[in-house]
């Protein structure tokens, strides 16, 4: 419904021992929050491939959210800070690509912090919303268009 | 070191006694005061009880300005001053509807204020800034023998006990060691010293104040000391209607500046002893040995 | 174990037949996400053959809608949206393999606790299930057919702490036949209940209870008795962990000992100089003591912070000479031992607050008062003072005051409410007026008797004259305003009830400090890989369902580790516990996510980049055929393998690259 009025999009990667129950606790316990993220569970935040950002980027998403264990709580001992190094090099790849490394936010929520789950999420839409709209499928479609036209390039461009 | 200094309207009226022997001690310490420029009224006890969103404007123009000063602190050595500026940092946090009505006020004279000046206290600075040891390196006349009660008043320690217990407040207590003296274990500490009740309702005010003394007398003190001008202010001004009523009780109170001034061998009239209406003498005690 | 079946090849894939069904969960869901128009919105997606909506899918019928419809319309996979997969996911697999389907061609969606719990605009949350119903759609046709993996329980179990949840925990174990070691820290099982005189309701002497259990413990065969002793690593998993136990020199060789004392009165030091732990302080030992007479195992030990030869090595070592049986060994060693186990149940128990911390009471300045563990020991018969209530200068308190909820109910220190301590005081008061004849006055700000025969004891209380005024205590002090305040400690407190400040003297002050998690329990926490609340309790697997597994398989809770409790709730839990563990034990297997990860030989080209990021080494490389390979048994599926994997070759069952992108595409996928 792209006419309609804009609502950032968000997807989020939890791991399902720390941030998915994180969320879960969130639920149980009530605490209400912005709509606009929708999780994706996966068993550990190490087995969040760059790729998977870059996916949902190119689909349509405004922001992506990883959530894991804090440093020292891996239930796979290690996994988040493979997580951590790897968002690491994705910052300079979005730098690159001129996306705003901010769209991609990595926190590590443990089990019990429903609450700072509810903050994390409100703040990134919040932090999203200022952003405005990725729209990168639009973008793509328009690149293609102007490819396909194959309209001389603009002098100076390559040069 | 230099810190700025908000004095506020005790230190120039009532407490002027309190602000010249700071000042001197500071000063014998290495660290010098800095004034805001332009300071006003703090917007303390009784502006505070009728209206407090206009108290709290009050106190956030001072803020204000300091903030523009540059400062990120401000010594404000009044209780009533420290307790009412950090009751506006609390304020502003807590309550947005307060926040914005300061920060419109403060628009119209061009001011406004983002909460990052940190209120400071005298004996923060002593203990947790300057350092006993410091401290201890200026004593040249250790105050032995002179049993000190600490008194703390209220105001300091509650409801914001920002850098000393609430209940069983220690800073002075160490500082008064340091200097020689003998602190006296006494568990009003913190009560009440009738406020300004002395003057509204003087049978309640006055008895509160009574009680103070009375216990340091009970315990052994031979001075009281204390932080807050209208503490000195109940204390040394009432003293002879309190002694009327309830008969003598010899003891003075003085500011705990004082002390450390005569500590540091400064002179009595340097440090404002002159204008206690209860005369403070040391003990004459036998045990005292003066070579 | 069975041998992995989850490698073969994948079927070409028809079309799939999807079956989708919303849960309304009573109004849980259905007052926030518009259940039905799910529904609609399912069935129009491309492979759905049906979509319902009803009201508990979890519930008998609702589980038996699906296994219909597989049959009646040969579904092949099956979404569910409902509540979170932690708690329901089970339950539907379970449906699909009663239905003759895979378990595994289940996919489930979180739409109540990550949506009709969290959100209140009905739009947006109905929006936000449209779209995670989407993806699991879209995931769940990739699907694919998989086993769950068989790993073996070792019939050995540790149980951690050896206070009454550790004892009883280890004794059912131990009479159910299983091998159990029971570690303690201190140098005696017993715990805090060893410390207690009487226990309420009933009034029976702790001791009297717990020291046959303790001798028990003792005896047993199965039971391997390890005091003293800390655990300082735990590696594995369910079923085969290792365990790595340091046990501390108690400079004693525990074999020899028979625990005559005779050391302990031929010691250098005459008196006892030392503050005793076991009497909170109020009596002294000497450097080698028993811990206390009913001690389990009764073996002395020796303080090396105290003790002349250990500090100096210059001690005429008379405790060496008065052992006739050479038990003393002042070269003894820490010793660190590697065991093997299936389970482990942690009873590490509660720490008491430090009341120094709320100085208004007084604590540690004023003689006379006391904590609620410290009067538990004057009225004990073989305390400090013999049971008679004394006060620390000997004189007889006349009239007592307890303080409630010191540390407990207080956003300043803890906001919890300990459960024990209204009870206990209440106990101390009876005791406290029967041994001294003293007046007690109890402050509260309620009294919670919940329990059996609770109730009637304050009853009891109230009907023998114990004196109970409601309000918070603001402070205690030695200013006497009166000539009758004199000499006595005054309680300022507003009575809420009577609406007016009271100032009151007494003699004597009891604090009943509240519980809080052991000091360390944030370290063994780590150690044992499970979690902990925000205030430091051990987190249980789920409040009500699961209130003594954890968040690691194989790892139970028991007692006040996980939250104040009673003894016999304590008791019970530990009971709990140990059917936990015997339950798995008994099966001798237990079955896992078949989440492992696998290597595609035919696109491996040997880079070894996976290697090093397997914390399990589950990975090796077949230097023969220049490839990587995975030991299935050895994998935990995380998945950090194959999110490095730069040839794509490595893959996870059930998070399949494949699947997550279709996820990835359905939540962004715009209706």
């Amino acid at each position: 419904m792209p006419d309609a009025v804009w609502e950032p999009r968000i997807v989020a990667f939890f791991c399902n021992w720390c941030t998915y129950t994180a969320a879960d606790l969130a639920g149980v316990s009530r605490l209400q929050y912005a709509p606009n993220v929708r999780v994706i569970r996966l068993m550990c935040s190490g087995r969040v491939d760059p790729q998977f950002i870059l996916e949902a980027l190119a689909k349509g998403a405004d922001g992506v959210l990883i959530g894991g264990c804090h440093f020292g709580d891996c239930h796979y001992v290690e996994g988040n800070y493979k997580t951590f190094r790897r968002m690491r090099m994705l910052n300079r790849l979005l730098l690159a690509l001129g996306i705003e490394p901010e769209r991609v936010r990595l926190e590590w929520i443990a089990a019990s912090e429903g609450d700072k789950l509810r903050h994390v999420v409100n703040e990134m839409v919040d932090r999203i919303r200022a952003l405005g709209p990725l729209n990168l499928p639009e973008r793509f479609q328009s690149w293609n268009r102007e490819l396909s036209h194959q309209t001389p390039p603009c002098e100076g461009v390559l040069g | 070191m230099k810190y700025p200094y908000f004095p506020g309207c005790s230190l120039r009226g009532l407490g002027r006694a309190y602000e010249e022997s700071l000042l001197a001690v500071l000063h014998h310490l290495g660290v010098e005061l800095q004034e805001l420029e332009d300071w006003n009224c703090c917007g303390a006890t009784a502006y505070m009880s009728v209206d407090e969103t206009q108290a709290a404007v009050l106190a956030s123009r001072n803020l204000a300005r300091a903030e523009r000063a540059g400062f990120s602190e401000l010594l404000a050595p009044c209780s009533a001053c420290y307790l009412v500026l950090n009751k506006l940092q609390h304020s502003i946090e807590q309550f947005p509807d307060i926040q914005q009505t300061v920060q419109r006020a403060l628009a119209q004279a061009n001011l406004n204020y983002r909460g990052s000046v940190r209120v400071r206290h005298p004996l923060d600075i002593l203990l947790h800034e300057i350092g006993l040891d410091a401290i201890r390196e200026r004593v040249v006349q250790p105050l032995r023998g002179l049993k000190v009660a600490p008194y703390y008043g209220c105001q300091i320690v509650r409801p914001y006990a920002t850098f000393d217990d609430a209940h069983q407040p220690t800073t002075m207590d160490q500082l008064l060691a340091t200097l020689g003296a003998e602190v006296v274990v006494w568990p009003l500490k913190t009560k009440c010293c009738g406020g300004t009740l002395t003057g509204t309702v003087p049978e309640a005010g006055l008895r509160l104040s009574y009680i103070l003394l009375k216990e340091a007398q009970r315990r052994g003190a031979h001075v009281l000391a204390t932080v807050c001008p209208l503490c000195h202010f109940n204390l040394d001004a009432y003293h002879a209607e309190i002694e009327h009523r309830w008969g003598p009780i010899p003891i003075p109170t003085v500011y705990f500046s004082q002390l450390m001034g005569l500590a540091f061998g400064l002179a009595p009239r340097q440090l404002g002893l002159h204008r206690n209406l209860v005369p403070f003498r040391f003990p004459s005690e036998p045990t005292v040995a003066c070579p | 174990m069975t041998p992995p079946q989850n490698h073969a090849p994948k079927a070409h894939r028809a079309e799939p037949r999807i079956g989708f069904y919303v849960c309304h969960c009573g109004s849980n869901i259905a007052d926030t996400v518009d259940c039905a128009e799910i529904a609609r919105y399912a069935a129009s997606l491309p492979g759905v053959i049906l979509a319902r909506d009803y009201k508990y899918m979890c519930s008998d019928p609702g589980q038996e809608l699906i296994q219909q419809d597989i049959r009646e319309y040969q579904l092949d996979r099956i979404v569910v949206a409902s509540c979170s997969p932690l708690l329901h996911e089970h339950t539907f697999r379970a449906a699909l393999a009663r239905a003759g389907l895979n378990p595994f061609y289940l996919q489930m969606v979180n739409i109540r606790e990550h949506v009709s719990w969290v959100h209140k605009n009905r739009e947006a949350a109905t929006a936000k299930a449209r779209d995670l119903a989407r993806a699991a759609i879209q995931r769940v046709r990739h699907h694919q057919a998989l086993q769950p993996i068989r790993v073996p329980i070792r019939a050995e179990a540790l149980v951690l702490g050896g206070g009454i949840a550790g004892i009883h925990a280890a004794l059912l174990l131990a009479e159910a036949g299983k091998r159990v070691i029971l570690v303690e820290r201190q140098p005696s099982i017993g715990g805090h209940m060893a410390q207690l005189d009487k226990t309420f309701p009933t009034l029976d002497c702790a001791a009297c209870i717990l020291t046959p259990k303790m001798s028990a413990v003792r005896a047993h065969p199965n039971i391997t008795l390890w005091t003293y002793s800390e655990v300082i690593k735990v590696e594995g998993y369910v079923g085969n962990f290792t365990v790595t136990v340091r046990r501390k020199p108690r400079y004693i060789n525990e074999a020899l000992c028979v625990g005559c004392k005779q050391c302990v009165d031929a010691c250098v030091f005459k008196d006892g100089k030392f503050p005793d732990e076991f009497n909170a302080g109020l009596s002294h030992r000497k450097p080698i003591y028993l811990p206390f007479p009913q001690a389990t195992p009764q073996v002395v030990v020796i303080d090396p912070d105290r003790c002349l030869n250990l500090k100096t090595g210059k001690c005429k070592k008379t405790c060496v000479e008065a052992c006739d049986r050479n038990a003393i060994v002042f070269d003894q060693q820490p010793e660190v031992h590697e065991v093997k186990v299936g389970t482990i149940i942690v009873a590490t128990g509660y720490d008491l607050f430090d009341p120094t911390r709320l100085p208004q009471y007084g604590y540690g300045r004023y003689p006379n008062v006391f904590t609620t563990l410290e009067a538990e020991r004057l009225v004990n018969s073989s305390g400090p003072t013999a049971g008679k209530v004394r006060l620390r200068d000997g004189r007889v308190p006349r009239s007592v005051g307890i303080i409630l909820c010191v540390g407990s109910r207080d956003h300043r220190t803890h906001p919890w409410c300990s459960r024990t301590c209204c009870m206990h005081s209440m106990k101390l008061a009876l005791l406290i007026r029967e041994h001294a004849g003293a007046e007690v006055t109890i402050f509260h700000m309620d009294i919670r008797s919940a329990g059996k025969g609770y109730e009637e004891f304050y009853d009891r209380c109230l009907r023998e004259g114990i004196q109970f005024i409601r309000g918070r205590v603001a402070e205690v002090t030695d200013w006497a305003m009166t000539a009758k305040e004199e000499g006595h400690l005054v309680v300022r407190v507003e009575d809420t009830l009577a609406g007016f400040v009271r100032r009151i003297p007494l003699d004597m002050i009891v604090l009943a400090v509240g519980m809080e998690p052991q000091r360390d329990a944030r370290e063994l926490r780590r150690i044992l890989n499970i979690s902990c609340s925000n205030e430091g309790w051990f987190l249980e697997r789920h409040p009500k369902l699961g209130p003594v597994i954890t968040f690691t398989d194989g790892i139970f809770l028991a007692g006040c580790c996980q939250g104040p409790k009673d003894i016999p709730d304590t008791v019970a839990q530990a009971g709990a516990a140990a059917a936990e563990a015997l339950a798995l034990m008994d099966r001798g297997y237990i079955e896992q996510e078949p989440n492992t990860a696998y290597i595609d030989p035919d696109h491996c080209c040997g880079c070894k980049s996976c290697l090093p990021l397997c914390p399990y080494s589950a990975i090796q490389l077949d230097e023969t055929q220049g490839r990587a390979f995975i030991n299935e048994a050895l994998c935990k599926g995380c998945g950090a393998c194959v999110a490095a994997c730069p040839s794509g070759s490595i893959q996870q069952h059930l998070f399949e690259d494949e699947q997550v992108f279709a996820e990835i595409d359905g939540v962004l996928s715009y209706a």
